[in-house]
């Protein structure tokens, strides 16, 4: 199975969260799973008239592509020219070719949140008029339209994240290179299900502070971000702390909000990103399928409940008082 | 009579470049370059609340994110008039200093190297072996380093969450404070990155590397046993004479970074075959040849705009072109450590200028200096002690964050008008490096590197351009953000 790369407006951090992979050599891996780069801006050998050379193979059909991969938002201003982003080396927008090699690849992924939805990129203003391949924000249509489906019927696989993990791009393109990718294994968004079916509240290390509505008064405290700082953790589909970054890593261990950036929308999130929205002292956003009436009774109930080791462990940097050692077998 | 080439996609840059060159007499006679992506950071920031800035800018960039965290951070401190207690300031050099030196190898390994095993130089005695350990994505130092770098970038996870976009950075120090267990792991990855470097790249200790203090030094290290990726290098360097290529204006900037208390480590200045102040309120940019509405004279970023249009007269580029005092700067490793006075930079711009070499030396030179300062500043560490304080901006305010990033001077100014923001602008290293011409007709800093090089308007581009090129590290989506 082959891959064409190709980036338009994004940050390409998409590529270098990739590279971080932490199951040896990348390159090995994509090999050892039959997976071939066509080309990718950032690592290929070739460049400029060989890759354009290439592309233009693609797009019209002389060179197969298995699978395209397009990493940033789709940039259609200025009023609809693709002026923002012209391919380097030739006259041609970039959502002219992405338009020409989609129609024609096999595959094709969204890698990011940009090239799925707009992501960053489409925030404020959306000077550019950005917008993902197969969604503009949450509404299904975006560059390639709604109705967009691939050569075995599938819609964009959309592997959302800003940036995703490493191992959700090479884990989609493994089960494509392997025909286990089907339509049941995207959710309602595109997303690759063995991701976007968990919530990055699943495996948090601050669980117990949510447990008791401990909660974090200023940055580097240790207690829950939900109830402050914004964090959108028990609503956002991902596995970030169950399939760790850079190692040990996720932003709740970071000791930093979950910013939803798996979700369309993100980018505006109708407050500002580190403050939770409250009306009449109570969170905006509830957790997933949890009803209003049952979260706040048992926040209420479970903040008069909290041990003093957890709520003074909340609002400090490290350990202020540890679990207590209880001697005998009971 | 000159013939018009352009040349694009170049690859292997970070983002979207594209070079138009005039040549004569298989020369190039003029080289125009041109960033061809827009995404208006300096738009959407616009309105937005200053903390929300945090979460936008360092998206700016997947390379240089934590870079652009950083000078947010500054900015917002500066403008909040706050500093991070001691904790906070190590942990904000830890971080950058890591993506720094993660870029520098990422550069050599994966984008600059890979070049010299290009077929172009299949008649060269180095060839064979150098194709063998350097092609891209199958040879075996791209395999051998990435694994490498997946293990320091580990220290990213315990010091930020996560790499790239981190929102650990914050104007007030630090999210993420570090009990005692967690530094021990730190020197651990620290202690496995050195064994790397010392073994794979350098085949020498890193302090014999730092202290190398002349080219006549570094000769003389080359000769040596060891073996090191480095030494491969600088054989290839004397073979194609890449002391001598991509000479640019050999003024150099650099904002320093790494603050140690009442120092920083690489100190802040400007060098034009001496040392001089930098001068920050001379910055202006220059929009006559970029695709912005014009403003008339040249804007000092703090009260400069934004405005893009699809068309207009002379533009040929989405980056604008800063210049300091007037001038053409050159930003980078090399210039970095020129104004830090590391006489080994100092050495390898005697005589010949900036080039290639140099450049790639200098950036190596750096994993040398860095890594052994991020060991000492772990020591420096307190758990216990304060990471963090609040940061609350009044509703009226501006500053400035200056910082370096692995590929050089890295500027945001920001102003705040009733609570929201009301101008940031940001000038990145590649802004410096890769701008196009200014109302005088001076070109950028790789515009005049490429002047005068071989080249013809029919045959595959000379590889010479590929390095030059490279030489920069450019960061492309930083450029025009």
């Amino acid at each position: 199975m082959n891959i064409l790369w190709l980036q338009s407006g994004g940050c390409g951090g998409c590529t270098l969260s990739w590279l971080g992979g932490e199951h040896g050599s990348l390159f090995r891996e994509l090999a050892d799973e039959g997976i071939q780069l066509l080309w990718h801006p950032s690592v290929s050998e070739a460049g400029v008239d060989e890759a354009r050379d290439l592309i233009a193979q693609c797009a019209d059909g002389h060179t197969a592509v298995d699978v395209l991969c397009i990493e940033g938002s789709l940039l259609r201003g200025p009023r609809g020219t693709g002026g923002f982003h012209r391919f380097g080396g030739g006259a041609q927008s970039m959502i002219e070719w992405v338009r020409r090699i989609a129609s024609r690849a096999r595959h094709v992924v969204a890698v990011g949140s940009c090239s799925s939805w707009g992501g960053i990129t489409a925030a404020g203003v959306n000077p550019t008029d950005a917008c993902g391949l197969q969604y503009d924000g949450e509404a299904s249509g975006g560059l390639l339209g709604p109705e967009f489906r691939d050569h075995s019927g599938l819609p964009v696989i959309n592997v959302a994240g800003c940036p995703p993990h490493p191992d959700w791009i090479t884990e989609t393109l493994a089960a494509l290179a392997h025909g286990r990718l089907r339509a049941e294994h995207l959710d309602d968004y595109g997303r690759p299900r063995f991701f976007a079916d968990q919530l990055v509240h699943h495996g948090c290390p601050r669980n117990e502070y949510y447990e008791f509505k401990a909660s974090a008064q200023k940055h580097s405290d240790q207690g829950c971000l939900m109830e402050q700082f914004g964090c959108k953790g028990t609503q956002a589909h991902a596995d970030c702390n169950q399939r760790l970054w850079n190692g040990e890593g996720s932003c709740l261990r970071g000791g930093y909000a979950c910013i939803r950036c798996t979700d369309p929308g993100f980018e505006e999130p109708g407050h500002p990103f580190e403050t939770t929205p409250k009306v009449a002292g109570i969170p905006l956003g509830l957790p997933s399928d949890m009803p209003k009436a049952w979260f706040i009774a048992l926040a209420a109930l479970s903040k008069s409940a909290t041990p003093a080791r957890v709520r003074e462990n909340a609002t400090a940097d490290h350990l202020l008082r540890a679990p207590s050692v209880k001697r005998g077998r009971k | 009579m000159s013939t018009r080439r352009i040349v694009g996609p170049f690859n292997r840059v970070e983002g979207d470049l594209e070079i138009t060159l005039d040549i004569a007499d298989g020369r190039i006679e003029a080289a125009y370059v041109n960033s061809p992506l827009y995404r208006g950071f300096e738009q959407i920031l616009q309105g937005k609340l200053p903390a929300d800035a945090v979460v936008l800018v360092p998206r700016i960039c997947g390379i240089c994110s934590v870079a652009q965290s950083a000078a947010t951070a500054l900015a917002l401190a500066d403008a909040a008039g706050v500093e991070p207690p001691n904790n906070g300031r190590l942990a904000a050099n830890l971080t950058l200093a890591t993506e720094n030196l993660a870029d520098h190898l990422t550069h050599f390994y994966l984008f600059f190297m890979p070049d010299f095993a290009r077929a172009d130089y299949a008649g060269r005695p180095w060839h064979a072996a150098i194709a063998e350990r350097f092609r891209a994505t199958t040879g075996s130092a791209p395999n051998q380093v990435l694994p490498a770098r997946a293990r320091f970038m580990q220290m990213m996870g315990l010091l930020a969450g996560k790499w790239p976009h981190t929102l650990a950075v914050q104007p007030g120090g630090s999210t993420r404070p570090l009990q005692s267990s967690e530094i021990f792991r730190l020197h651990r990855n620290l202690r496995e990155f050195r064994e790397f470097l010392e073994t794979v790249t350098f085949g020498a200790k890193l302090e014999e590397v730092a202290t190398l203090a002349s080219r006549a030094q570094l000769e003389a290290w080359r000769g040596q046993a060891g073996g090191g990726d480095l030494r491969a290098f600088l054989a290839i360097a004397d073979d194609l004479d890449l002391w001598r290529l991509g000479r640019a204006t050999d003024r150099f900037m650099s904002y320093g970074c790494y603050n140690e208390g009442n120092r920083r480590l690489f100190p802040s200045g400007l060098w034009h075959g001496a040392a001089a102040t930098l001068d920050i309120a001379g910055i202006h940019e220059d929009i006559t040849h970029a695709w912005y509405a014009a403003a008339g004279l040249p804007q000092h970023p703090a009260t400069g705009s934004t405005l893009p249009v699809a068309e207009k007269e002379g533009a040929y580029s989405w980056c604008k072109a800063p210049r300091l005092a007037g001038q053409v700067v050159e930003a980078g490793a090399l210039a970095r450590q020129v104004v830090a006075g590391h006489p080994l930079a100092r050495d390898m711009i005697d005589g010949y200028g900036a080039s290639v070499a140099a450049r790639v030396v200098a950036r190596l030179l750096e994993l040398a200096l860095v890594l052994p300062a991020m060991e000492r500043w772990l020591t420096e560490l307190a758990p216990g002690e304060p990471w963090c304080v609040t940061a609350a901006l009044a509703d009226e305010t501006s500053g400035v964050g200056l910082i370096e990033a692995a590929r050089g001077s890295l500027g945001h100014w920001l102003t705040v008008r009733r609570g929201r923001i009301h101008n940031y602008q940001i000038i990145a290293p590649t802004t410096w490096n890769f701008s196009p011409r200014d109302s005088a007709g001076q070109p950028g800093a790789l515009e005049q590197a490429l002047s005068g090089l071989p080249a013809s308007a029919s045959e595959p581009l000379p590889a010479a351009i590929h390095h030059v090129v490279r030489s920069f590290d450019p960061c492309m989506v930083c450029t025009v953000h």
